[in-house]
């Protein structure tokens, strides 16, 4: 198996950062994207990754970790969500929708001076769209940590999470507290985003937590199940597009494509066959009974 | 506002009054529950059905009175809300439901074991699911979706049974089975069981007692007792006649009476 890959591939430090942290980073935005979706989170993520540029942005300039600045940043978006919790989902949109905007306005500041200010990373483009073989062995550390957090989190409250978002009654009933798990949610998504923020960039991120959950979701009536694929799915998607990348060097004769742009596009294509794949074996059922 | 244990009673409630948004709802509403019986909660849309049974969930406070739960003093309440819209991708298999109905507040991942397994293949037998216990809940019929919401009220034993319009939904033959079924279940295993209803008829082969609300106040009893001329209209305040039409009950004003509450009855 691993005589297919091309030669070289694996013996490249570029490219093992970017397996590791990414294939880390991708398992845990797909394992957080599960309970995402199923309460109708999908809108509140894009807006937190968005907001979460500008922290991407500031922190090369007070001298953290991008990761940090990126989950620093959608944190403090989350707890403006949190700050005044909507009573409907219209108002929730409303809300989001709002802060969005606000994060977007700071992020066009924090970008501006990241690039034009001394100690800059002058790399907008790494902060939107990602660049996931600049990460290196000190990135390792701090995205365990986070992802840690996110994962312990995530497997501590997803009983909770399942039955709240199958009705928020009914968990009440039973002595769920619902503001925590909400809390707990909100930790694990700004964990994962600052995580899938630090690969594919702030802009692409909501694709590594959405894309493999949604289809996960398509493809299983099981919670594990479905954890498990997206997991499997969101892997499959990051190592696929790294290697895409690697070969897009030869395919375009030096130019390369950038590994974001293969590593959603494998996403997505992943996305799409299992969408197929199920509508077609739908099909053979019907038409076997 | 839940007192010290009432061991022969499963619910006492005394001069309960609720007010919701400054808007008196419920006014001095007493009645009793013993275990295995069912009672039905009959009123009018906005006559306070809703607001009593969450003042009961513990979800509204009242603004007067007791609310007694019996038994051994712990809070286990079993909960079918009026309607839970499932999500058609919701990764849940019926009896994952009811998994969660046992032990869906506890954090942590749940292990598999036998005993969880039992109890929740017992829940699902009680209401007669097993048929359907490994599909989807989203891809299931309204009737079937309401048996196993009722397999995850009954899964941790409660002590009472609180089901906001189960049968509201659902076609004339499903509101009676499941009707029936309520009824098995509150005999067999002693839990009391309050379910409200706009339409008296369906439930009156199968309640025990009736609690009937109007304008915020109620009266409680025997089915016999209580849809009575003289009763309800002392409770409506003006002329109120009870009908009874080859055994269905027609409750109907008098005319020029102002109230619309005759759909309370339905003329099969």
């Amino acid at each position: 198996m691993l005589g297919l890959l091309p030669v070289g591939f694996l013996d490249s430090a570029p490219v093992q950062h970017a397996l590791v942290i990414g294939g880390f980073a991708a398992v845990v935005a797909a394992l957080v994207g599960v309970p995402t979706l199923l309460r109708g989170q999908a809108f509140v993520t894009d807006a937190l990754a968005h907001v979460s540029s500008a922290g991407g942005a500031l922190a090369p300039l007070i001298g953290i970790n991008a990761l940090g600045g990126f989950v620093l940043m959608s944190l403090a978006a989350a707890l403006g969500l949190e700050a005044a919790p909507p009573r409907q989902r219209a108002e929730r949109d409303l809300q989001t929708g709002a802060v969005f905007g606000a994060g977007l306005g700071v992020a066009a500041l924090f970008l501006y001076l990241d690039v034009t200010l001394p100690g800059g990373s002058g790399n907008a483009v790494g902060v939107l769209f990602g660049s996931v073989f600049l990460l290196g062995a000190s990135d390792i550390l701090p995205a365990a940590l986070a992802g840690g957090a996110a994962l312990a989190l995530l497997a501590l409250y997803l009983r909770p999470m399942l039955l709240a978002s199958l009705d928020p009654d009914l968990a009440a009933v039973q002595g769920v507290r619902l503001r925590r798990v909400g809390l707990a949610h909100l930790a694990a998504l700004t964990l994962a985003i600052g995580l899938a923020a630090m690969t594919v960039g702030a802009v692409l991120s909501t694709a590594l937590l959405v894309a493999p959950a949604a289809a996960a979701l398509v493809l299983t009536d099981r919670p594990a199940r479905a954890l498990m694929l997206a997991a499997g799915l969101g892997l499959a998607g990051m190592w696929g597009g790294i290697l895409m990348a690697w070969q897009s060097y030869v395919w375009t004769a030096g130019h390369a494509w950038p590994a974001s742009f293969c590593i959603v596009a494998v996403l997505i294509g992943l996305n799409l066959a299992a969408t197929l794949g199920r509508g077609l074996w739908r099909l053979g059922r019907r038409g076997a009974a | 506002m839940t007192g010290a244990p009432d061991a022969a009673l499963a619910l006492r409630v005394e001069d309960l009054s609720v007010s919701v948004g400054g808007r008196r709802v419920l006014a001095q509403v007493s009645f009793t529950l013993a275990p295995g019986e069912l009672c039905g909660l009959i009123g009018a849309n906005g006559s306070g059905n809703t607001t009593l049974l969450r003042s009961l969930l513990g979800f509204v406070a009242p603004s007067g009175g007791t609310i007694r739960l019996g038994g051994d003093g712990a809070r286990r309440l079993g909960y079918l809300p009026q309607k839970v819209s499932v999500d058609p991708f919701m990764p849940l298999r019926a009896r994952d439901v009811v998994a969660l109905g046992l032990d869906g507040h506890r954090l942590g991942l749940p292990l598999p074991s036998r005993q969880r397994r039992a109890r929740v293949d017992a829940a699902l037998a009680a209401v007669s699911a097993e048929a359907f216990a490994d599909r989807r809940i989203g891809t299931l019929s309204g009737g079937q979706q309401q048996r196993v919401f009722i397999a995850h009220a009954l899964v941790r034993r409660p002590q009472l049974l609180l089901l906001d319009e189960p049968l509201a939904s659902l076609d004339p033959s499903s509101a009676t089975e499941i009707a029936t079924l309520l009824r098995r279940i509150s005999r067999d295993t002693g839990i009391a069981v309050l379910m409200s209803a706009h339409e008296i008829n369906t439930l009156v082969p199968v309640m025990d007692r009736v609690i009937y609300l109007a304008g915020g106040r109620a009266a409680a009893g025997p089915v016999a007792e209580v849809i009575r001329s003289d009763v309800l209209s002392r409770l409506y305040g003006h002329h109120i006649d009870v009908l009874d039409v080859h055994g269905r009950i027609l409750v109907v004003p008098a005319p020029g009476a102002g109230h619309d509450h005759t759909h309370v009855t339905r003329v099969p």
